[in-house]
């Protein structure tokens, strides 16, 4: 079987498997990162959201084959390292407004705020209301309002 | 409140360290003992006791006879023992029990019932805790001056001892049974103030576990091909050994839900589901539909009363099925080898699931052990044990362990539902006085499931959580009318098997109560009275007015607002909790048309205000949040999901079928306001914000638009998207995940 060499939350990780298993299924059934979860498997729940240098994006859908040594994965797990605390200042947010309920969206719901407030900031403008309503990851215990909260309050605070 | 109210009888177990407990049934009052007395229990049968214990490291200890499925209760539990220990909150640590035979009924999470079941009895625990440390300190110091604060007890001269270094001196040989006096209610410096989730760190870190998260060894990953009708059955495969040659692929066995695979990544179970050739044979509503199922509700329809003398107004409404799929899909690990058997699974009711898989299996109970894992959401799939049953039944098969998870497509399309109903309203009036409400609702018939009615039947004296909310015959359907309504009658029929049925966020009470209030408002208008005033004038109690008027006034009722939008109102009162709900909803066309990618628009809630009374909210944060998810419900059931069944099966197989609200149908103005409660008896409220919430959305819909909508929701007549081929089963997993990244 082909090897695959990249870069999990700062770690170099080599796995030995078929090119085409998509790149959660590594992470979660073979390297044991199993923050990303699995919602639907097709890129539509965003529950596995996940970033890839920097951006956020679907492991789910991703063939490990794309992956290479120069590409970083970051899951949940390791979101915190990137901003060297404890907690990412969205996580930090999400505490502040309780967001969480079964908890089972909330990974991939902060990887996409993250992602989101990186690429507002970006344009240099304020999160909109329609920015939000932008945001497809479900959450089917409809946390929804405090979501939008801790997303504004993190970006207000630089998160 | 007298004192008698607050003391109870609790034991003290034999053990090495202090381990309190109580009896997790009606707690018993203490009234025949001194609070001095302790007398010996030496007969008493603790194995059905629920107990806390004391850790030498100063954290307390208990594990939760419910399962954790986001609403929150391992954080109000952890509430009740600091309360009454004195210990900081993020001291005491709560597991979920596994299954536990002997509690009966005590394990089983529904009805919105883990708080008022449980409030009593774990307090009590704490307290006998408590008291036995003070106890042990003052031998300790020579004192019973003392004060237990923090997790620490200290003497008035400043000497202070934590509760872990008395963990052991308080312990007791022998079991003991022990009076003790709860803390009183305007004593409370824990129960009642806002916290946040004990598991949230976990959760906002990735940390948390839930079923497929958890290792075992040698489980690999499991899926099922399964048939493209409802429960259709497994003839032969037509490519076996093919299969059983891909990549990753261990296993393949047919079960009695379809054929099973077995590989080292869920990635490659997909593949070899997708792969399989399998002959199907029928399932159990083969070739029926919306249509035909509507009118079979129409034929089980019980016949309102004779037409009344007087003017009356009546509706007829109809309730499309519906999923009730978490966002964790139906998962279980399964470990059945050598004549015994061990279960991981999200579990409402384990003790159940534990006596069935023991009977599939033809093993003892005995050797069969089911973990409760935390729950990646429930909405009544969870009292079900679906994964867990096919799990066990492919790990005996195979003689290994296996991780077994339903794809989404299955989940929803193979998965339980809220099953479709109709009701019919109507409202007698004369002048401005309303004479009577007569309801007949019919339904396709909800599961109870797996035993759960025999049982329920056997246990009928001591169910603790009441028959309300699963017995055949629902309590709603019994009690009398919120208003003021006269002559009131409601019943129910159901009809019809075959479907995979449950509850979701309560089974009835959404509809009946969207039924009802558009009713309502329908008689408001013929009064030309206002709907709110109507409502005020006709609501029973102080506590129900209250709420309305709370809602009303925060949310602006009758403001001024353009052609197209509207406001609503609604009440529902259930499980001792009272709620309304105002809604703004804009249904101008600019708006439900505006473009959403694999979506639907539609109407868009704008103001969403909703005042609770639960009685004593244990924590108002918690209950806050469990608000703001059923109005999401509500708006969802109101106007975007359900389920199309057609030829047999239900065509939604993915999160962009089946419309739950997403953020681009949330209000953006929403409030959840807790009413103030000089109750001193908690209630529960994971379901009660549903029905308001969906009666409200649709009441304002119909002053928004000027028509009653009498089918729901009301976009089901057309159909959104294009749904997935049955054959295979599941949609193949995209390639094209990096074009997406922006
Ligand atoms: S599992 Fe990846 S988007 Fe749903
Ligand atoms: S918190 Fe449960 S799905 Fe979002």
């Amino acid at each position: 079987m082909p090897e695959h060499t990249f870069r999990v939350n700062g770690e170099q990780v080599t796995v030995d498997v078929d090119s085409d298993v998509r790149l959660l299924w590594v992470l979660r059934d073979i390297l044991g990162v199993t923050g990303p979860k699995y919602g639907c498997g097709i890129n539509v729940c965003k529950a596995c959201t996940s970033h890839l240098n920097g951006r956020a994006f679907n492991p789910c859908a991703v063939p490990v084959r794309d992956l290479g040594p120069g590409d970083e994965v970051t899951t949940i797990e390791g979101l915190a390292a990137t901003a060297g605390a404890d907690l990412h200042p969205m996580q930090q947010a999400w505490l502040d407004h309780d967001v969480v309920q079964c908890g089972y969206c909330q990974p991939g719901q902060i990887m996409a705020a993250v992602d989101l407030v990186r690429r507002v900031a970006a344009e240099g403008r304020e999160i909109t209301d329609a920015d939000l309503d932008g945001i497809r990851n479900i959450c089917r215990c409809g946390t929804y309002a405090r979501i939008r909260e801790a997303i504004r309050a993190a970006a207000a605070a630089g998160g | 409140m007298t004192t008698s109210r607050r003391r109870f009888l609790g034991y003290v177990l034999a053990a090495p360290v202090l381990v309190a407990a109580a009896s997790p049934g009606e707690a018993q009052a203490a009234e025949l003992l001194d609070l001095n007395d302790i007398m010996t229990a030496a007969a008493l049968p603790t194995s059905g006791l629920i107990s806390v214990e004391i850790n030498a490291d100063g954290t307390v200890s208990f594990a939760l006879p419910r399962a954790e499925v986001g609403q929150g209760i391992t954080t109000s539990t952890a509430m009740l023992i600091a309360e009454e220990l004195a210990v900081p909150l993020h001291r005491v640590k709560i597991t979920l029990a596994d299954a536990r035979p002997e509690l009966l009924f005590n394990q089983m999470t529904g009805g919105s019932n883990t708080t008022i079941a449980t409030y009593t009895p774990i307090r009590v625990a704490a307290a006998v805790a408590r008291q036995r440390l003070l106890a042990a300190a003052a031998t300790e110091f020579g004192s019973s001056d003392l004060r237990l604060a923090d997790g620490v007890i200290s003497t008035r001269d400043g000497r202070r001892i934590g509760i872990g270094e008395l963990a052991t001196k308080a312990a007791s040989p022998r079991t003991l049974a022990v009076p003790v006096e709860l803390t009183a209610k305007d004593d409370f410096t824990v129960i009642g103030r806002p916290h946040g989730r004990i598991d949230a760190r976990d959760a906002v870190t990735g940390r948390k576990k839930f079923a497929m998260d958890v290792t075992v060894p040698g489980a690999k990953p499991a899926m099922v091909c399964r048939p493209p009708t409802i429960n259709g059955k497994p003839g032969t495969v037509a490519n076996l050994d093919e299969v059983r040659a891909m990549p990753g692929v261990t296993d393949v066995v047919t079960i009695s839900t379809g054929v099973a695979v077995r590989a080292d990544t869920f990635g490659q179970c997909i593949d070899a589901v997708r792969a399989l050739r399998v002959t199907w044979r029928p399932g159990t509503v083969e070739g029926k539909s919306d249509t035909t199922v509507l009118r079979e509700l129409a034929s089980a329809e019980l016949p309102l009363g004779p037409r009344p003398i007087t003017p009356y107004v009546e509706g007829r409404f109809t309730f499309h099925f519906r999923s009730n799929s978490a966002l964790e899909p139906n998962c279980a690990i399964a470990d059945v080898r050598g004549g015994r058997a061990e279960i991981w699974s999200a579990l409402k009711s384990p003790i159940v699931a534990r006596q069935t898989i023991a009977a599939r299996l033809g093993l003892p109970v005995s050797a069969v052990t089911v973990h409760v894992t935390e729950g990646g959401g429930s909405f009544g799939r969870k009292l079900f044990f679906d994964a867990a049953l096919e799990a066990a039944e492919l790990s005996q098969k195979l003689g290994k362990a296996v991780k077994l998870m339903w794809h989404r497509a299955d989940d929803s399309r193979q998965g339980r539902t809220h099953p479709m109903a109709t009701s019919r309203v109507r409202i007698a009036y004369a002048g401005n006085l309303v004479l009577g409400f007569e309801q007949r609702h019919t339904s396709v018939t909800t599961d109870l499931g797996h035993g759960l009615g025999e049982l329920f039947t056997a246990m009928a004296a001591k169910l603790p959580i009441g028959d309300k909310a699963f017995a055949q015959t629902f309590f709603q359907f019994s009690h009398t009318s919120p208003y003021d309504f006269g002559l009131h009658s409601r019943l129910l029929s159901e009809t019809g098997k075959g479907f995979n049925t449950g509850s979701m966020r309560n089974v009835y009470s959404p509809d009946t109560t969207c039924a009802r209030e558009l009713v309502v408002d329908q008689v408001a208008a013929r009064m030309s009275r206002d709907p709110y005033r109507f409502r005020h004038d006709l609501l029973r109690g102080d506590r129900s007015r209250a709420v309305l008027r709370a809602a009303a006034e925060a949310g602006g009722w009758g403001r001024a607002l353009p052609a197209g939008v509207a406001q609503g109102i609604a009440f529902h009162s259930e499980y001792k909790g009272v709620s309304a709900c105002l809604v703004e909803i804009d249904c101008r066309p600019e708006t439900v048309n505006r473009p959403i990618r694999d979506g639907v628009a539609g109407p868009r809630v704008t103001r969403a205000v909703f005042a609770v009374d639960v009685g004593l909210a244990v924590n108002p944060l918690g209950l806050e949040a469990q608000m703001m998810g059923c109005v999401m419900d509500g708006i969802a059931l109101a106007l975007t999901s359900s389920l199309h069944l057609r030829d047999g099966y239900f065509l939604e197989a993915s999160w962009d079928n089946y419309f739950y609200t997403r953020q681009w149908n949330t209000p953006p103005d929403l409030r959840i306001i807790i009413m103030p409660s000089d109750s001193d008896q908690p209630g529960g409220a994971g379901e009660l914000g549903v029905s308001a919430a969906m009666a409200a959305v649709a009441c304002a819909y119909g002053r928004a638009t000027g028509t009653m909508p009498t089918t729901f929701p009301i976009n089901h007549g057309t159909l959104s998207f294009v749904p997935k081929p049955t054959v295979p089963p599941i949609p193949a997993s995209p390639v094209d995940g990096l074009d997406h990244v922006r």
